[in-house]
């Protein structure tokens, strides 16, 4: 088993994900197959082998730092679940 | 009367510009054919008034951002979200005229091969009801080939134009990674994503591609193409040098009348004058899908950490303190495959993992692309099946993710690598349709168009499913 109910928790946890108990069950399962198959990677001997991040070659892209018009406050807040004046409202930080 | 299931962008533009038709009537032409049809076929989660003007109309991926237009990306968590700004595709398309459809459906979050992970239920095959469209792209495909849209923009992470455009028997090009500006998409794996054209012909894909690739300075992932796009006239392939990866076709899961289509279309080739020899991707076939399954998967973990429930999108109620909301949000708004990738992809990105895993398959990306550089110094183009098998059947896929991620394998490979591949349909199989895949070097969408162009002219494929002729 590649990564067991304690390792995915703590995952999930990371991702910030809520697990149902039933998910945890049916996601930890077919998790432990994907993770198998991808496995295959290291079967290959790449020590020598510079990693690709990126399919181009660019390096070093620069743009004029040009001050431009930015997006009205009220359509930043537009899809807001919950607002405040001109904030964004969360539930207050857990202790 | 104005056929939706024939006229091609071209024909489109032929009748608005010789005044036979308005654009009103074009676009209320097609407002009729998705009243007459989408309810069976669920290719739209959103269908647009016209906004007016003469220009063609187009249906646009859920996954790309239209101002003042919902785009759900597929997904409950963005249910009720309003972009307050266009996408620059979308920018562009306007700026030529063209006029939004609609937003078609998707696998959520473009994660997926058969739209059956759409949180708004799956689009169905225009060929058959009971089969899948491909996708995650099933929307744009199946309104293109059902006449809903007379062309549409998809987006490709490792197959998500290609293979439901050869799932649902229309053209689909993958650009070259940088040529299409993704500012304003929904983000799945940045090193991966592409927008790109979905069409009926391939001169129309040309067209539609001439309109979107471009560098945006938005996206500083795009550069200038070389040279410009060239709409394909001739109907020859003298001088073009065709190669044929055993792997690509002979892999294992090819069905047999999908092998034969491919293989009377490469006879073709050869016949209107093309090279063809057999060449070889050892590596890339058998590492491609493992390679593919990390790097996308933690590109995505990080990019959809921005679905937090804070700015837009999807917000639990239930909620007791805010870590508690970040968690709820997130379980109740993503659907099972974002998950599983989320949890791959922060597995995999990880501390003491991320070497054997990420970096690894960072490593292998890199033995891809040199594979494919190779084969491209004896030849102009490569083709393969685009998918492995035709449509299947709803359900056929779903209870296993790796059988799911299967229907991809003959797509990633070329992805991984950031090159281009367009989906020709090449014939029928079971009355399903058949996909050639051809892939190009970067930049080479030119070649392709040609090939394409010349191989679509010399099969005659009718591109109108047979259950709506």
């Amino acid at each position: 088993m590649a990564i067991d109910r304690d390792q995915l928790l703590h995952v999930a946890h990371l991702a910030r994900l809520e697990l149902r108990d039933e998910e945890v069950e049916r996601l930890g399962a077919q998790l432990n197959d994907i993770l198998e198959a991808v496995s295959k990677v290291s079967e290959l001997d790449l020590d020598d082998v510079l990693p690709t991040s990126h399919p181009l070659d660019s390096v070093n892209v620069w743009g004029a730092d040009e001050p431009q018009e930015s997006l009205p406050v009220g359509e930043a807040l537009a899809n807001a679940p919950e607002r405040d004046g001109d904030s964004f409202r969360v539930p207050p930080a857990g202790s | 009367m104005i056929d939706t299931l024939r006229l091609t962008a071209e024909g489109a533009k032929r009748l608005l510009e010789t005044r036979e038709i308005s654009g009103a009537e074009l676009f209320a032409a097609y407002l009729e054919a998705i009243g007459a049809h989408d309810e069976e076929l669920h290719c739209y989660l959103h269908v647009c008034d016209d906004p007016g003007g003469d220009g063609i109309p187009i249906a646009v991926k859920d996954v790309i951002g239209t101002r003042g237009i919902p785009t759900t990306a597929g997904s409950k968590i963005l249910e009720n979200y309003v972009p307050v700004y266009d996408a620059t595709v979308v920018e562009r398309l306007k700026t030529h005229g063209l006029r939004v459809l609609g937003k078609t459906n998707t696998d959520e979050f473009a994660m997926g091969s058969s739209t059956e992970n759409s949180a708004y239920g799956p689009t169905r095959n225009p060929w058959d009801t009971t089969r899948v469209p491909g996708g995650s792209g099933g929307g744009s495909a199946a309104a293109v080939s059902a006449g809903l849209a007379p062309w549409a923009l998809g987006s490709d992470t490792g197959g998500s134009i290609k293979q439901p455009s050869a799932l649902c028997g229309n053209v689909g090009l993958r650009p070259t990674y940088g040529t299409v500006s993704r500012y304003g998409a929904v983000a799945f794996a940045s090193s991966l994503d592409q927008i790109g054209p979905v069409a009926r012909t391939v001169r129309d894909c040309a067209y539609l591609y001439s309109v979107i690739a471009r560098r945006d300075p938005r996206d500083s992932t795009t550069v200038d193409l070389p040279h410009a796009v060239e709409l394909p006239e001739g109907g020859d392939l003298k001088g073009v040098r065709i190669g044929v990866p055993t792997e690509l076709n002979e892999a294992e899961g090819i069905e047999p009348g999908v092998a034969a289509a491919v293989r009377a279309a490469i006879e073709l080739c050869e016949s209107l004058g093309a090279e063809v020899a057999e060449c070889s991707l050892p590596l890339s076939v058998e590492y491609g899908m493992a390679c593919y399954y990390l790097i996308a998967p933690a590109e995505a973990s990080s990019n959809l950490a921005r679905y937090d429930g804070v700015r837009y999108g999807y917000r639990t109620p239930n909620a007791t303190d805010r870590l508690d909301m970040y968690k709820r949000t997130r379980d109740e708004g993503f659907g099972d495959e974002p998950k599983r990738r989320i949890l791959v992809g922060t597995y995999a990105l990880s501390a003491g993992y991320y070497d054997a895993y990420y970096g690894q398959a960072q490593k292998v990306r890199t033995v891809i692309k040199r594979e494919h550089d190779a084969a491209f110094e004896r030849f102009d183009a490569l083709v393969c099946p685009t998918s492995p098998t035709v449509a299947f059947p709803f359900g056929a896929r779903t209870a296993n993710p790796l059988a799911m991620y299967l229907s991809d394998l003959l797509t990633i490979p070329s992805c991984v690598a950031g090159l281009p591949g367009l989906n020709v349909p090449c014939g029928l199989s079971d009355g399903l349709p058949v996909g050639l895949q051809l892939i190009g070097p970067q930049f080479s969408e030119n070649t392709l168009f040609r090939v394409g162009h010349a191989l679509e002219q010399a099969i005659g494929f009718d591109s109108v499913p047979e259950r709506l002729r």
